[in-house]
């Protein structure tokens, strides 16, 4: 069978898959809609918890971010995995407790203010959208490279997938249709890393791989990867070029941001509870770290592969370079999506990939003749190229785009959920129009997540030129906003709306203003986004680390000075600290 | 709800938070970026033991933490009679 038909036949299942879980799992109230009736089993929510979060940017992009940052794409390691300590230890179990639909209904709660709720819901619309949009792109891209169907018809055939699941089902139908998403990206992120670990280092466990010897030789994978890249003028893999505190920054930012996202603080509404929340947060975190503690291993096997590929003899001699007429095939397919660019700088047609903006190896290059680096290749088609590099059979190939479609789809469900809840409940049932009925709600439920598909389709197809940057500022923005606000609200009796307010509004506008004077969305930057202009030497995508900061110390001078918060507020949030007495989720 | 017995259970619950925080904060932030050259001397299963922290370990240990976390916070609400069983 030619790997066209295979990828559809394995595409195609999983579909059929999605589809027959969402026909027998259709949401019947808002209960159902919104938290899935509140009866989800942890190891069931964890899995789907562990899917809602791997996106395609998890998926596609991490281990190829991690391949050409070396040490600095710890960031990513740490700080998207450390945010579930937070999650667990500090606001899940709380805010399952306090038992309602969403997390604008907790701010607004908490805080007795309508105000702090419509705050909350902006900063959620806007940190999901541009997620979303970032979620539709990559199933476009996938569908583009492996089925070569058109991009704007991929996109479409993924939103009918959504659609069909997410309207129908709801956070129900959601839940399950994750469960089995994360069966099927894990499936496919785990075989071609064990395939390449094992063709590499003969060990078969990726993190395993990671530290060792390779076969004949004295030197580890690590060590053979400083001295491959050092030759060839890179930065040594195992060096970072971030500032220490820079690192301390961005990986606080993202972790506090990543325990501030509500799509992934409703996951936690639905199991039956509080000591489930807690349960559920270790399952999450225990898959999400089997892609996550594989992905360092398969960015640095890559990465080796790709150099022993391009340069298979010594630099000084110039047919060491590999010869662009015989260029492996998988090059050819990448070429024609324009994420992989040859340029013959010297006319010689070899392939010259090295690191041309070292000064300290202009004169080694001169010497051999090279006249600047001839490859650029992007970070994203590392993962999606792997099987094709180390040579794997058409089935692992078919698996890589069913594993890239589940991971964005998973993603984009969960936030169009919780895009259509923060409608069709926080705006119109909460704040416009409180004598809706439930069937009526369920309805606005319904309408809103169909136009929230429609938009991010749209989004997907369309991307304005600032969502790829907004994507990685979005952690920031919700460290900043939402995290500070949930956890006084949990965590301190005196904290009132004034005081929440304030710090949500500091937070964020400090870090947007930050990252709009160094990336200048919409107008020219202020500053050139270099080290020496930073604060402190902490770049954009670590500020929100700052801004978190700021919020606190407003957020509490303010309550400080103001009146605290009435005795019933107070006993709302004394009871949030007691386990016990949690029912289901409910409405009001 | 403001039995002395909750508030009790209240601060040993903190207590429990905090030490697992100080966990938390000691892999990540402190051997994966603050220690992270003073450990790349030792090695850690072939991988110099910083490097090892930011890309493998800290995620290990988050792990555990959780895994700890959800037994013994759970035994903490049996024992101040406020579990959700």
């Amino acid at each position: 069978m030619s790997l066209q038909a295979l990828t559809y036949l394995v595409v195609g299942a999983s579909f059929a898959l999605y589809i027959a879980i969402a026909l027998r799992t259709r949401a019947s109230s808002t209960g159902d809609f919104y938290v899935a009736g509140g009866g989800v089993h942890p190891i069931a929510n964890g899995m789907a918890t562990a899917a809602d979060w791997m996106s395609a940017a998890s998926f596609i992009s991490m281990a190829g971010l991690i391949a050409f940052l070396g040490y600095d794409g710890s960031v990513y390691l740490m700080g998207w995995t450390g945010g579930y300590v937070l999650l667990a230890l500090l606001l899940a179990p709380y805010l399952r407790k306090f038992g309602k639909f969403t997390v604008p209904d907790f701010i607004g709660d908490r805080y007795d203010s309508s105000a702090a709720r419509l705050v909350a819901v902006l900063c959620l619309i806007f940190v999901s959208f541009t997620y979303v949009a970032g979620q539709m792109r990559g199933v476009g891209i996938v569908f583009s490279r492996f089925l070569e169907v058109d991009l704007g018809l991929g996109l479409v055939i993924g939103m009918a997938i959504v659609f069909f699941y997410a309207v129908l089902g709801g956070m129900k139908g959601i839940t399950y249709t994750q469960v089995a998403q994360y069966c099927v990206l894990i499936t496919a992120y785990t075989v071609p890393a064990v395939f390449i670990a094992l063709q590499v280092t003969g060990v078969p466990l990726p993190q395993l791989a990671f530290g060792a010897t390779l076969p004949g030789e004295t030197v580890t994978v690590l060590e053979k990867l400083d001295a491959v890249v050092t030759d060839l003028g890179f930065r040594a893999y195992t060096e970072g070029a971030k500032s220490t505190l820079d690192v301390f920054c961005v990986t606080a930012a993202l972790m506090a941001g990543t325990a501030g996202l509500p799509h992934v603080i409703v996951r936690f509404f639905t199991v039956p509870r509080v000591s489930d929340a807690r349960r559920s947060a270790f399952w999450a975190l225990a898959f999400i770290a089997v892609l996550y503690t594989t992905a360092p291993a398969v960015g640095a096997l890559a990465r080796l592969n790709l150099h022993e590929t391009l340069q298979p003899g010594p630099l000084a001699d110039p047919a060491g370079s590999l010869s662009y007429a015989e260029r492996p095939a998988w090059m050819k397919t990448w070429e024609a999506t324009g994420l992989l660019r040859f340029e013959d700088k010297n006319g010689d047609g070899r392939i010259q990939y090295y690191g041309d903006r070292n000064p300290a190896f202009t004169a080694q290059a001169d010497a051999y003749g090279w006249q600047g680096n001839e490859l650029t290749v992007d970070p994203d088609i590392l993962v999606l190229a792997n099987p094709e590099i180390a040579g794997l059979p058409d089935w692992v190939i078919a698996l890589i785009a069913a594993g890239g479609i589940a991971a964005a789809l998973s993603t984009a469900a969960g936030l169009l959920l919780v895009i259509s809840s923060a409608v069709s409940h926080d705006l119109l049932r909460r704040t416009w129009m409180p004598k809706l009925t439930d069937r009526q709600e369920l309805r606005a439920g319904r309408l809103a997540a169909a136009g929230a598909i429609l938009l991010a389709g749209y989004l997907g197809y369309n991307p304005p030129g600032f969502v790829a940057q907004v994507v990685a500022f979005a952690f920031g923005l919700a460290a900043a906003s939402l995290f500070p606000a949930l956890l006084l609200g949990i965590f301190s009796l005196r904290m009132n709306a004034a005081g929440a307010i304030a710090g949500m509004l500091t937070g964020l506008l400090f870090t947007l203003g930050y990252i709009l004077a160094f990336k200048g969305v919409f107008m020219a930057p202020l500053f050139p986004n270099t080290a020496d202009h930073w604060l402190l030497g902490i770049s954009p995508e670590g500020i929100g680390a700052v801004g978190m900061v700021l919020n606190f110390v407003v957020a509490l001078t303010v309550s400080a000075l103001t009146p605290p918060p009435s005795a019933e507020t107070q006993a709302l949030v004394e009871s949030l600290r007691i386990p016990r007495g949690a029912g289901h989720a409910q409405d009001h | 709800m403001t039995q002395p017995s909750h508030r009790a259970y209240w601060r040993a619950h903190l207590k429990l938070i905090a030490s697992c925080l100080a966990l938390w904060f000691l892999a990540s932030f402190g051997g994966g970026i603050v220690l992270r050259d003073a450990l790349d001397q030792f090695r850690m299963l072939g991988v110099p033991a910083g490097f090892w922290f930011a890309q493998q370990g800290a995620i290990w240990v988050f792990l555990a933490v959780l895994a700890y976390y959800g037994w013994a916070s759970h035994r903490l609400d049996q024992r101040f009679d406020v579990d959700d069983d």
